[in-house]
């Protein structure tokens, strides 16, 4: 925000007051002095074209000075509304109903009504940034891209907070530097696409901190973060709270997260409150039936530096999986050079995504690989499936007849083993074409088998039962699906051809915990029904570890340890897996601070790419 | 064949998903098309369009039975008479008079000196000049007109060779309005193909068909398209002449529609839904038949509506400048031939209402193509 001139900055000023004065109500409406955010039956209603939604129907909490709210909740529960109403800055169908937001910024100062400002208005702009900053989920498209970070932090300091530019700047990188930035006077100058992801939320932080709000709102900062970084952002945001005093409303899916750093939880479902209460309450003595569901999807850690599964209903693993490999990958080498078919290309670079990849997976096994974004498991995972073709190195199927080289096939020659190595993708919505029926997106792979028009229907019927769903819901399209409904159809899609091998890329990740467990519980059934092998890729080791037989895990496109699942989550022997595993956060409140983050510096010969 | 169906053991029955369904949502068993549908009725102003173009092409399809009389039926001595709006008397119904033109010797305006005495009494569903419906029916009713067949009567007025301007407008309107469904069908294929080449197989052949297409538009349009337009013989029928200017419009045309296809093709490939059904085992045919196309077929419909009135003003502009359609074939721009003096337009304002039908499909199309647009991806979000 720039000011032509003094006037118009006095004007805005003005224009500020006379709102703030406006909005403000009686000291008595809020009589805890402590309490810094006080939300009175707000409802926010997005009206869209077929009807109106609440998504947040009538939600009351009080927000503690000086302490950490979490709102958790799965995906549509109007947590993110909830964050977003406060400051009014709801998605555009979205309006603020009716409710109060009180707001009282010192123990002393007068009480504001937020909910009664103009969203528009001189007097709300001074509040957002200045009394209450914001941090988001995707830090990559809520910084500006053509901005340099220090000039976007100077640019929040211009409207709430302006001295000199000297001034500003000194204090910009005064505030990177707290955040944890390294050489922040340089970093100052740097842009967005310059830092990585962790880096970037940092800044955001910075950002949100650098005018002292009495409260920061921050909607999920670390879900789009791997899980050590998030670690880093965690142990962060712990730090400031204590060295700044800050106020904060996290909000957050995970439960684990909730237990590392919540004072105060608020359980958010269809728009409503089920429960709150100190954290230490929700976890150990959860009243509503909806929130002893959510902790029942956590894993549970039963003794110390041991972790087993918390879902004890999951059916008998078939014994002691046979040790004849179904697939056997052998040196794999995978590069992605950088843009093709250009006739000035020049200057390309070659991305290194697997280097020399041994691995093997047993029969009937299940075979987890787990790695950080950018590790290449994904690459691996879609080598296998002759979605990449690999440089060099063989992949070594076996079947009864004998053993190919899937490698080295044609697409021709490929066709009959497409059907015996399925895949199963993690994005339930862009994995199903929303112009098809469920029945067509299934049979696809029969039909392009060659499969009789009534025997595909027959099949893809059965499937859906098998799958849990009902066969009538095989004239439907996808988008009258849920998330978890419409996995379901993906894994009934991998499934209909009786395949021996399945890769499941991250297969659960997008997915809500309750529906998750589920999806796992209904993978695991069928594998013991169809002695499915399961190549089982995810980045979310608790998953893992729930399902797998056997652990994999990746760095930098090579495997930096592989053994049987308890042994790496009991006694892991690599520096990289005892740092993946110690930043997973401890889902009981009771145990925060007990862990050790360690971090993991990789030798020279493995980051040159 | 070697598949074999998986055995479902009893104890599979209760798999439902036992999670309840969140009450705010509400189930939906809409197709793609009925999503659309919907959104787009939201569009006022899409909407308004999409009436009106229906009926400008319903007046054209009929238009032997709209107009009251031929295109190509005239009378020397009413050039450029003034528009008659009709009267109405209990004695003779809708009527009006018919006058005499003189050329003032001073002046040499055209002058008309209405007979008060002589009615022209007008009629609905009168029998007229001889016409073909759609080219085949021959037939002679028409909505309304004179109830002798003999007289005339100018609504609109008459341009300079004498005939009824409104009657002309309209049979302009079958050369006007289908130039550009036509031309846009012939780009279209052109772009599928090109664009679909290009985009779905990317590598030298994107490369090539890019740069040939950055070529192709970097040629200023008028005076390619005059060019063109001038190497059709002269001597030729109204119809080769017609199917020419539609070639020429096209091949222009279609450089746009390819990179708009090839754009969206880039973008649909990297879909997840792509890489499943290649890896289902269907062949490139398939694929950008079954998921491909579909997938924007609604975007490419959009495109193409917003195409069409570009067509439409550039046959005009060609006919405009007498290197389209020439007379007798009868479009909105050979009526606008008439009013390139400046003179005459200052006598006969009349002569420019071939400009308004014409302003009229356009905007029309336009706020169809825009309303399609918005509407195309029912799944995205609207701002």
């Amino acid at each position: 925000m720039r000011f032509f001139n003094a006037r118009a900055r006095a004007r805005f000023d003005h224009a500020a007051e006379v709102g703030l004065r406006e909005a403000t109500v009686a000291d008595d409406t809020l009589r805890e002095r402590d309490v810094v955010l006080s939300v009175r039956d707000l409802k926010t209603i997005f009206r869209t074209d077929d009807a109106e939604v609440k998504a947040v129907d009538g939600v009351s909490f009080d927000v503690r000075r000086g302490a950490t709210l979490c709102i958790v909740g799965e995906s549509g529960s109007g947590k993110s509304a909830t964050a977003r109403s406060i400051l009014q800055v709801v998605d555009n169908p979205g309006l603020v109903e009716s409710g109060q937001i009180l707001y009282r910024r010192g123990p002393d100062d007068r009480v504001i009504d937020i909910a009664a400002l103009d969203p528009r208005g001189a007097a709300l702009r001074t509040i957002r940034g200045g009394d209450i900053g914001l941090v988001f989920q995707e830090p990559m498209s809520s910084l500006s891209p053509v901005h340099t970070i220090g000039d976007q932090i100077v640019e929040v300091l211009r409207l709430h907070d302006p001295q000199t530019p000297a001034e500003m700047r000194a204090r910009a990188i005064d505030e990177l530097g707290r955040v944890g930035i390294p050489e922040a006077e340089e970093r100052f100058g740097a842009y967005t696409f310059q830092l990585s992801g962790g880096m970037r939320q940092r800044a955001m932080i910075a950002m949100a901190l650098v005018t002292r709000p009495a409260l920061l709102i921050a909607d999920e900062p670390t879900t789009a973060l791997d899980v050590t970084t998030q670690a880093q952002i965690l142990q962060l945001l712990a730090d400031l709270k204590s060295t700044l005093g800050m106020t904060m409303i996290f909000i957050t899916h995970d439960l684990g997260v909730v237990a590392e750093i919540a004072d105060d939880v608020i359980v958010m479902r269809h728009g409503t409150v089920v429960e709150a209460g100190p954290v230490d309450g929700i976890f150990h003595d959860p009243q509503h039936p909806y929130t002893r569901q959510l902790l029942a999807t956590l894993p549970q850690r039963s003794t110390l530096g041991g972790w087993a599964a918390a879902s004890k209903n999951t059916p008998e693993r078939p014994s002691e999986p046979t040790t004849a490999p179904i697939l056997e990958i052998e040196h794999l080498d995978v590069t992605f050079s950088g843009s093709s078919g250009r006739i000035f290309g020049g200057n390309r670079r070659a991305v290194h995504a697997v280097k020399d990849l041994s691995l093997a997976i047993p029969a009937g096994s299940t075979m987890g690989l787990v790695g950080e974004s950018g590790s290449g498991k994904t690459t691996l995972g879609r080598c296998v499936l002759r979605a990449y073709q690999p440089d060099s190195g063989a992949i070594r199927y076996h079947t009864d007849g004998g053993t190919v080289d899937l490698a080295r096939l044609t697409d021709q020659q490929l066709a009959p083993y497409r059907r015996e190595i399925r895949m199963i993708f993690q994005d339930p919505y862009g994995s199903l074409n929303p112009r098809l029926t469920v029945r067509q997106v299934i049979g696809d792979p029969l039909r392009a088998a060659g499969v009789e028009r009534a025997e595909i229907d027959a099949r893809v019927a059965q499937m859906l039962d098998l799958v849990g769903l009902r066969p009538d819901m095989a004239s439907r399209y996808p988008h009258a699906f849920s998330g978890g409904e419409r996995q379901r159809i993906g894994i009934a899609r991998a499934l209909i051809t009786r395949p021996r091998l399945v890769v499941a890329d991250e297969a659960v990740s997008a997915l809500d915990v309750s529906v998750r467990g589920q999806i796992l519980e209904l993978l695991a059934d069928l594998q013991s029904e169809l002695g499915l092998t399961y190549l089982f890729i995810s980045h979310d080791l608790s998953v893992v570890e729930r399902i797998c037989d056997r652990v994999a895990v990746m760095f930098h496109g090579q495997i930096v340890e592989e053994a049987k699942a308890s042994d790496i989550f009991t006694a892991p022997t690599h520096e990289y897996t005892k740092a993946l595993l110690s930043a997973i956060p401890l889902p009981d409140p009771r145990l925060r601070g007990t862990r050790e983050l360690l971090t993991y510096r990789p030798t020279d010969d493995m980051v040159s790419v | 064949m070697t598949l074999q169906l998986p055995t479902l053991g009893e104890e599979l029955t209760s798999r439902q998903p036992d999670q309840p369904a969140d009450p705010r949502v509400q189930d939906t068993h809409a197709s793609q098309s009925r999503l659309i549908w919907r959104r787009f009725r939201r569009h006022r102003l899409a909407v308004i369009g999409g009436i009106v173009l229906v009926l400008m092409y319903l007046v054209a399809l009929f238009a032997g039975f709209v107009a009251p009389f031929g295109s190509n039926t005239f009378q020397a001595d009413q050039a450029l008479r003034p528009p008659q709006l009709p009267k109405f008397s209990l004695a003779h119904g809708f009527y009006v008079h018919p006058s005499v033109g003189k050329t003032n010797i001073q002046t040499m305006d055209r002058e008309f000196v209405e007979d008060r005495n002589t009615y022209v009494e007008l009629r609905f569903f009168v029998r007229g000049d001889k016409y073909k419906l759609f080219g085949v029916i021959p037939a002679d009713r028409h909505l309304f007109g004179p109830k002798d067949p003999h007289q005339r009567w100018y609504l609109l007025g008459a341009d300079r060779a004498g005939s009824d301007l409104y009657s002309r407008i309209i049979y302009g309107s079958q050369i006007s309005l289908s130039i550009g469904l036509l031309g846009v069908g012939v780009s279209l294929v052109l772009g599928l193909l090109i664009g679909g080449v290009s985009g779905y197989f990317g590598g030298w052949a994107d490369t090539v068909i890019q740069r040939v297409i950055e070529l192709i538009i970097s040629i200023p349009t008028l005076p390619l398209w005059l060019g063109l337009a001038a190497s059709v013989p002269p001597q030729w029928g109204p119809t080769p002449t017609y199917f020419m200017i539609t070639i020429i419009l096209s091949l222009i045309g279609w450089t746009g529609l390819a990179r708009v296809i090839r754009g969206r093709l880039l973008q649909a490939r990297g879909e997840d839904f792509v890489l499943a059904a290649r890896l289902d085992g269907l062949g490139s045919g398939r694929i950008i038949g079954r998921h491909l196309l579909p997938s924007f077929a609604s975007h490419i419909i959009a495109t193409v509506s917003l195409a069409v009135p570009s067509m439409i003003l550039a046959e005009t502009a060609l006919s405009f400048l007498g290197l389209g359609l020439r007379a007798p074939a009868v479009s909105w721009g050979v009526l606008l031939q008439d009013a390139q003096s400046l003179q005459t337009l200052d006598s006969a304002p009349w002569l420019l209402l071939p400009g308004i039908a014409v302003v009229l499909a356009v905007v029309a199309f336009n706020f169809v193509g825009d309303g399609l647009r918005d509407s195309a991806d029912p799944y995205g979000r609207r701002d």
